[in-house]
């Protein structure tokens, strides 16, 4: 574990370094991000001009959730994302190889080369989000609430890695991989809207096998309704959380050990 | 015949662009199958505005929404431009422009052949999904009442793609000057995305916000031609908007060739 902590300190590091040296990128990818959390505040209020409430959800409860939405979004793709949306290339030019000799896990060296600082800015505008909406509801969640919405964040980051990582291990097989970059953005589009609006088999599917739709609306309700009951949510985050989470490892496992068969 | 061998080689072009672009299918097929996730989230989230509504939103009712968002996905396939920026500034990175600055062959020109190649093929390829996705609202679809508003959403539509592709392309020349113009790029994406009707109608949104973007060209990169089918502009407003199309389409035009111009003398005098 130890080595893991030591290793990915060394890879932080190197990331400050580069993003300090691209100072211009830093900010305009800063800005590019607040660019998209402004339109979706924008969405919201024209949305809010003809309506009181979208099912039981008051705008500023839809505000907390899209903040919560952004806050579990950033902080993955601070993480991980840069370095997923790389493995294509990795894959494609052979360099996966030099992954697969280092003495840590290969998913793990995968995930973690490269920190997105911009993105780790964003996720603080998510909180100030989530705090003001707080403000607005004139809500003050208790302290066991606070701590369940920060585990379901976690969670929320997990499930985050997964779908991406799974659709990134596809392109063991298809060579050019933007669509499917594409598509976790695609998929996790309806994740800022309020699970209400979902009916049917979209909703099944969308909240357990590809559990999109939870992943802000768990935490979100947790946090801002204290009569509602955290359990029966926490475990359908936990459950579906751990299917993506293995089922991702597992295929992961199925086209590291063609990859490797087939190069030797 | 001589203008036929003028057009000729773009003409080929044009064929080129279609077998290479077959590369690019899988990209094409998932990029459309994923746009489906969003397309249903904007089912349900105007179903629940409809149902808290009670009534109309800004002219619009559940049917005529959905219908509206089935033609903007439409519209979307055929003019929006999904390799083109990458391709130019790769192009111009990796030196490739060399041999269009000795070839009588007009970038801009090979350029648009490849556009329109590119849209074509992504179209077809995508065609099945958009079409079960109509097929699916079939009892939504509403026809336009006079025959004369089908040529001139064709024509708006094509201005449209017009616009798009300059924008897309003037963007791209800024890799004659910057390395990574990424960034540049999707700033002006989230600009599109909010302001060019795709995220929702240009005319639900506050009238004042919507006569600033009466004169911006976002709106008419997607907005107009579907409003122009949906019968939604008529008479002296078509002609006007149409008109600020028109400009627009010049607009980005000349840009890009300055752009081109100036990225090539740079180009040049810093040693090609």
């Amino acid at each position: 574990m130890r080595r893991y902590l030591e290793i990915y300190s060394i890879m932080f590091r190197n990331s400050l370094v580069r993003e300090m040296n691209f100072k211009v990128n830093f900010i305009l990818w800063l800005f590019v991000e607040l660019l998209w959390f402004a339109g979706q505040m924008i969405f919201i209020e024209v949305l809010f001009q003809y309506v009181d409430k979208i099912g039981d959800w008051s705008k500023w409860e839809v505000v907390l959730l899209v903040g919560t939405h952004q806050i579990t979004g950033q902080i993955f793709q601070a993480f991980f994302y840069m370095n997923i949306a790389n493995l294509s290339e990795l894959v494609r030019t052979g360099k996966l190889d030099l992954m697969l000799v280092l003495p840590v896990d290969a998913q793990f060296a995968v995930s973690t080369r490269q920190f997105g600082f911009d993105n780790a800015v964003n996720a603080i505008v998510g909180v100030a989000i989530v705090v003001f909406s707080l403000f607005k509801l004139g809500v003050m969640p208790g302290v066991t609430q606070v701590f369940l919405y920060l585990v379901a964040i976690a969670i929320g980051v997990a499930i985050h890695y997964s779908v991406m990582f799974f659709l990134a291990t596809m392109s063991f097989w298809i060579v050019r991989a933007q669509g499917l970059i594409y598509g976790y953005y695609n998929l996790f589009n309806i994740a800022r809207y309020p699970d209400t609006i979902f009916r049917g088999i979209f909703k099944v599917i969308f909240s357990w096998l590809i559990p999109v739709i939870i992943v802000a609306n768990v935490p979100s309700r947790i946090l801002m309704r204290s009569f509602e009951k955290p359990g029966a949510l926490m475990f359908q985050l936990v459950a579906s959380g751990l299917f993506v989470v293995i089922a991702t490892r597992l295929f992961w496992g199925f086209a590291l050990k063609r990859y490797s068969s087939a190069s030797s | 015949m001589v203008w036929l061998g003028f057009f000729g080689k773009y003409f080929k072009v044009f064929d080129i662009g279609l077998q290479n672009t077959f590369v690019y299918r899988w990209n094409f097929l998932l990029r459309s199958l994923f746009g489906f996730v969003p397309l249903v989230g904007t089912v349900f989230i105007w179903r629940a505005m409809f149902d808290a509504r009670g009534s109309g939103i800004g002219g619009y009712n559940y049917s005529s929404m959905i219908y509206y968002f089935l033609l903007t996905m439409l519209a979307s396939n055929l003019v929006t431009p999904t390799e083109d920026e990458w391709q130019i500034a790769a192009d111009i990175r990796d030196g490739q422009i060399n041999s269009f600055l000795t070839k009588p062959l007009n970038y801009l020109g090979y350029r648009l052949m490849l556009f329109l190649s590119y849209r074509v093929l992504y179209t077809v390829v995508t065609i099945i999904p958009v079409v079960i996705a109509f097929a699916w609202f079939r009892k939504i679809i509403v026809l336009p009442s006079h025959w004369e508003t089908w040529p001139v959403a064709v024509v708006s539509l094509a201005m449209s793609a017009g616009i798009q592709f300059f924008i897309a392309y003037a963007l791209a020349m800024l890799a004659f000057w910057i390395l990574e113009i990424s960034t540049v790029v999707f700033i002006l994406y989230s600009f599109e995305y909010f302001l060019s009707g795709q995220l929702f109608p240009i005319d639900i949104m506050p009238a004042g916000l919507q006569t600033v973007l009466h004169w911006l060209p976002f709106t008419y990169e997607l907005y107009f031609p579907v409003a122009v089918f949906l019968e939604k502009v008529r008479g002296q407003d078509l002609w006007f908007g149409l008109g600020i199309q028109v400009i627009w389409l010049l607009v980005t035009l000349e840009i890009a060739c300055q752009m081109w111009r100036r990225g090539v003398c740079r180009y040049q005098a810093v040693g090609g």
